[in-house]
């Protein structure tokens, strides 16, 4: 119990991490209604990217930047292929995450893992495991604790999504995946939409793909796999915790968030209680989220209220 | 207003499902025309309409709006010039979107999408007056989801909306026939007011040869993929459904004034 306790905050610190690309995830999955499954292999481009770049002595902002917009370009990869090649959506994001593969092991310059040499670097660095303990034993300010930085990085992006969502192209964006007939109706051009779309939510990925390379000090080709079931994960969880309490935005993004940490101290608590092997994680992994897909399903299948009879004779139709 | 010269569109061409749905139509509208379109099934109402919309392009022949030659243009970008209603209530609302946020949508139809806010203090004023003319009560709802609203309610909310930003061309695709009878007649009704408003171009497919002789100021039948009756003016206000039948099978040679075209 008390190694779980020990645990927690660096199991909220990578719940936060994951959060952003969760939060990524749901911008294909809930508004785009796409399921993107580029995140697997955009995911470790971030981390990649930030890596090499970092290591190099480029600035640690630049760095994040740079991963950014890498992501930027797998999600224009993905919504090229889906609009422009006609190719299934589900396809085209597993094209482009097979093809990333290579592109991520390129980055690094053909090796599996990369590491940040924390002796040198440690100090420029903005969030590390390292922290957690560093706060635990106060040899690190309070403010550098990573549960914090990654909060603030959190908001900052939920800020900035509830502003994009809220304008005029944010708004096309969401009716694209509300109803593409609809939109197209008014005018919206759903292709151009769905690219976007892709090209935001691979963003977000990617910038967390990067925090978590900068996190543990080291990126690794096999770093974003089954992102996309944590990331599927944490968007159900949130909903299922919060779906009532939660209408705003803003708040569902957070959700997202909070379902992330969830999962991670859920996973935490498998991990620290039991003596499981952990390659068993992954098996896990997919059938919590397998369950908590079927629940509504079923839900409406076998257990919907049924239409009061007294009711319907009532309804002009005859 | 709408011209359109000799349209073609076979579907599954090659096929043992082959199905040639328009066989060179030709149609004028002038401004501020009201014309009501009727036909069997698989006559090619629909068809026509989604052909001058742009959801596929045509095989042959010529679309304009306005002047404008808009066959080569994708949905889209025909949407600057048409407002439209689906059969389906469903079909031309978003319904995880607020009511006035589907009006803002609508109003910005045809423009160009920036990073502004998607609505302002102002449309919401607006759309609150403009919703008090359907008489639905959907004023004091401005922020439920759409898809709270019964089909009827929905119907409605489209129509406004493809009349928000008025339109050079109206097409309404049997937009009354999902709807329960006293539904469908409070929307034709609202569908009669804004048209009359604002003077619109119309295009209303409808399955009920009364509601397309009472409506409008001209009527076309179609027929196998053609315009097999145009009636217009003066000839049209004394219209029966007894005489239509009657042209309808001199014009076809056909005396299947079926059942489902007096009945649907």
């Amino acid at each position: 119990m008390t190694s779980f306790l020990g645990a927690l905050p660096g199991a909220v610190s990578q719940g936060l991490i994951w959060g952003i690309m969760a939060i990524g995830v749901y911008i294909t999955y809930k508004i785009l209604d796409v399921a993107d499954l580029t995140v697997d292999g955009s995911f470790c481009t971030g981390g990649a990217v930030f890596v090499m770049l970092f290591g190099s002595g480029t600035n640690l902002w630049l760095a994040l930047l740079a991963a950014l917009l890498a992501g930027t370009l797998a999600g224009l990869a993905t919504g090229l292929l889906h609009t422009v090649c006609g190719i299934p959506a589900i396809l085209a994001g597993i094209l482009t995450q097979l093809g990333l593969w290579s592109i991520n092991l390129a980055i690094m310059g053909m090796k599996a893992n990369v590491a940040i040499n924390l002796q040198d670097n440690l100090g420029r660095l903005l969030v590390s495991s390292r922290f957690v303990q560093g706060v635990a034993k106060g040899d690190c300010p309070l403010w550098q604790h990573p549960i914090l930085v990654v909060g603030l990085f959190t908001l900052a992006v939920i800020a900035v999504l509830y502003w994009f969502f809220g304008t005029e192209l944010g708004a096309s964006l969401r009716a694209t995946g509300a109803n593409s007939n609809m939109a197209r109706a008014q005018g919206i051009n759903t292709d151009v939409n769905k690219v976007i779309g892709l090209m935001i939510s691979n963003a977000l990925v990617a910038l967390a793909g990067a925090l978590l390379s900068q996190y543990q000090s080291f990126a690794d080709s096999s770093m974003g796999k089954g992102a996309i079931v944590i990331g599927l994960a944490a968007v159900i969880i949130g909903e299922v915790l919060f779906s009532r309490l939660f209408r705003n935005f803003a708040l569902k993004l957070l959700a997202v968030s909070i379902g992330a940490i969830v999962y991670y101290i859920v996973i935490q608590a498998v991990v620290s209680l039991s003596d499981i092997n952990t390659n068993y994680l992954k098996l896990i992994s997919a059938l919590i989220v397998a369950a908590f897909l079927t629940v509504p399903y079923w839900k409406g299948k076998y257990f919907a209220k049924p239409v009061n009879p007294a009711k319907k004779e009532a309804s002009p139709h005859a | 207003m709408l011209d359109v010269k000799n349209i073609r569109k076979t579907f599954n061409p090659g096929t043992v499902n082959e199905k040639t749905a328009l066989d060179g139509v030709s149609l004028t509208l002038n401004d501020g025309d009201f014309v009501t379109v009727i036909g069997g099934n698989g006559a090619g109402k629909s068809t026509l309409l989604n052909a001058v919309a742009g959801v596929w392009p045509v095989d042959s022949g010529s679309i304009s709006i306005g002047g404008a030659d808009v066959t080569k243009l994708p949905e889209h970008r025909r949407a600057k010039y048409i407002g439209r209603v689906f059969q389906d209530p469903m079909m031309g609302t978003a319904a995880t979107m607020q009511i006035e946020e589907n009006m803002a949508l609508a109003a910005r139809r045809g423009r160009v999408r920036t990073l502004r806010p998607g609505i302002t203090r102002d449309e919401r004023d607006h759309y609150r007056e403009m919703l008090k003319i359907l008489d639905l009560g959907l004023e004091d709802r401005l922020t439920s989801k759409v898809g709270l609203l019964s089909g009827g309610q929905r119907q409605a909310l489209t129509l406004l909306m493809a009349a928000l930003r008025k339109p050079d061309l109206l097409l309404l695709d049997e937009h009354t026939a999902a709807l329960d009878p006293k539904t469908a007649a409070k929307v034709l009704e609202a569908t009669e007011r804004i048209v009359q408003k604002d003077q619109l171009t119309t295009l209303m497919i409808t399955h009920n040869m009364r509601d397309a002789i009472v409506h409008g100021n001209r009527l076309i039948m179609m027929y196998e993929g053609r315009i097999a009756l145009d009636i217009a003016g003066e000839d049209k206000k004394k219209l029966t459904v007894e005489q239509l039948l009657a042209r309808f099978g001199q014009a076809t040679g056909s005396d299947e004034a079926d059942d489902k075209l007096l009945l649907g």
